[in-house]
């Protein structure tokens, strides 16, 4: 099988997240693989290894667009289990929106199964940093393929994939033909830790870099002249500042109740 | 005078409210069309009148749900063509947020999603980055797709309500050929509780309630409100996954929300700092939550909570 992983680079939400510039992009100092990327990682490493892994000619491909800094993302991939790397990188993608970024991806994972074709690309359920949801489905649009999102368990059997999903009021199975699009959740899987024989191993695997000119894509279908969709303006929340803090002496229910009715709440 | 699409996605016997606040939305926008998938009863009909729809479109397949959101994104792009439609409205759940995706690819139109309001000329608000800032943003291209919050405007009739016509529109053929299909579907028991992204009012438990969410079900059914949790309690198996609220969960932006027993790790203020007033509950004096508290009870949760469900019975009575 021939697995397409999208990982991202995005800021460490465990610091403040900052928009900057004319386009008010975020900044992207103190980025991590983005969290929900690693189920996506993880779902795909147990797809192969299950097909006898690497040495049965599975490929798990891990694709990241972004700027040079995005290169730690693939790298984590790569310690993580991932048989190789490919950063699609260009001055002309920065500020890309959701429409523009799944412009590139699509011909990235096009460039990539030109040889021999994609089974499944797989994401995860959201990025962290602009959290839309919206690029797996803009891709499967672009590729032409079924989308399976928001999968809690995946199979893949036969050229079908199966998937569960859980919405608030039902839970559902659906299916899909290969090749597909999956994005998963945060509850597929248990990601694995990169272990010091996954660390060395990365050192000799290789990562490809990609230029728009590699896959065919026009600077000017990207970045914030391709994008659909502009912020015009961007403004920082005041931070939310303490209120009152009591200490509960008995009656710190009775209190909560006089609050609540105080600010009308009741 | 713009054309704007609404979305309704299986009315049902009724609109929800929130499809009720598209239309009010729309209404701001431009003359309004409704695409419906699902059964249109006359009541639901007559409601779309009301709030000053002038067409109605529905698919002519009646197998849509049965496919994962490509037919439908495939129909929607087939009715705003036809309605000649420059903003087209749905609402922001998971599907929603999908539809528009795929039908903003369809007609290469901007999508913004997590809407909180439209200005007249179609500028869109929203909050990025679990909160900390609020933007605007707007499409550059002739059409505009965007996923609007519930909760946003307070639903209102047209002033003068009209007698929309009722029109169906193909799906294309090729729509349903590379869907992911639906093979069965079971459904939740129901709560009785308000849905957690749309509630007035959140109480949330974590850590802190060492598996008994018994106190946080109680307070919240004294006050109508949706039950939320930390993803400590989720994943701990304490209560299903679908109440985490945080960054890897949902966001929620109620009117107030109650954490108790949840120290307030920035994961889980990222799903609730916009929410108008927070209320903490906490044993331990040093938790972060207590620095975003606007009423902060340092204390033992056990008996506050209880406390508190029994005073509000008391004056609800």
């Amino acid at each position: 099988m021939k697995i397409v992983v999208l990982v991202k680079h995005v800021p460490d939400a465990q610091f403040d997240r900052h928009l900057s510039g004319e386009g008010h992009t975020t900044d992207r100092d103190e980025s991590i693989l983005s969290e929900l990327d690693e189920y996506a990682l993880e779902a795909a490493l147990q797809l192969a290894e299950a097909r006898g892994g690497a040495k049965a000619g599975n490929k798990v491909i891990a694709l990241s667009m972004g700027p040079a800094g995005a290169v730690n993302a693939i790298k984590k991939s790569l310690q993580i289990g991932a048989t190789e790397g490919v950063h699609l990188t260009d001055g002309a993608l920065a500020g890309s929106d959701a429409a523009a970024t799944s412009l590139a991806l699509a011909a990235a994972v096009r460039h990539l199964g030109a040889d021999t074709p994609v089974d499944l690309v797989l994401t995860g359920m959201a990025s962290t940093d602009g959290e839309t949801s919206l690029v797996p489905a803009q891709l499967a649009e672009r590729l032409g393929l079924p989308q399976v999102t928001f999968a809690s368990s995946l199979e893949v059997d036969g050229g079908r994939v199966t998937a569960r999903r859980d919405a608030d009021t039902h839970s559902e199975t659906v299916e899909a033909s290969l090749p597909a699009v999956v994005s998963v959740t945060d509850q597929i899987n248990e990601p694995r830790y990169p272990n010091f024989k996954g660390i060395i191993a990365a050192k000799r695997k290789s990562i490809t870099t990609l230029s728009l000119a590699d896959i065919g894509v026009a600077s000017s279908q990207v970045g914030h002249t391709g994008s659909w969709t502009r912020v015009t303006a961007a403004e920082e929340r005041p931070p939310r500042t303490a209120g009152t803090i009591i200490t509960d002496e008995g009656d710190a229910g009775i209190q909560l109740v006089d609050f609540l009715a105080a600010q009308k709440l009741l | 005078m713009a054309n704007v699409l609404v979305f309704i996605d299986n009315p049902g016997q009724a609109l929800k409210k929130s499809s009720l606040e598209l239309l009010t939305i729309a209404r701001s926008l431009g003359e309004t069309a409704v695409a419906v998938n699902g059964e249109l009863s006359d009541d639901v009909a007559g409601t779309l009148g009301a709030y000053g729809a002038a067409a109605v479109f529905r698919p002519s397949a009646a197998d849509l749900d049965d496919y994962l959101v490509a037919p439908k994104a495939a129909f929607l792009a087939a009715v705003a063509d036809k309605a000649g439609a420059t903003t087209v409205l749905l609402e922001n759940s998971p599907e929603g947020k999908e539809i528009a995706a795929r039908l903003g690819i369809r007609l290469s139109a901007g999508v913004i999603t997590d809407v909180v309001a439209v200005d007249a000329d179609g500028t869109a608000h929203k909050s990025v980055l679990a909160g900390s800032y609020t933007t605007t943003a707007k499409a550059t291209t002739p059409v505009t797709v965007l996923s609007v919050k519930a909760n946003t405007v307070e639903p209102q009739p047209a002033t003068a309500p009209g007698a929309p016509e009722t029109l169906t529109v193909d799906v294309p053929a090729e729509a349903t050929a590379a869907a992911a299909r639906i093979t069965s579907r079971e459904q939740k028991v129901a709560s009785g509780r308000p849905d957690l992204t749309d509630a007035r009012i959140v109480v949330a438990g974590g850590r802190g309630l060492d598996g008994d969410f018994g106190p946080v079900e109680e307070l919240a059914d004294a006050l109508g409100a949706a039950v939320g949790a930390s993803r400590a309690a989720t994943d701990a198996g304490w209560i299903s996954h679908d109440a985490q609220v945080g960054q890897t969960g949902k966001t929620v932006s109620p009117q107030l929300y109650i954490s108790a027993g949840i120290s307030g790790a920035i994961q889980q203020k990222a799903g609730m700092q916009t929410a108008k007033v927070i209320v903490a509950v906490n044993k331990d004096a040093e938790s972060p939550v207590f620095e975003i508290a606007d009423f902060g009870i340092v204390g033992d949760l056990f008996q506050v909570l209880p406390q508190a469900t029994e005073e509000i019975k008391k004056r609800k009575a």
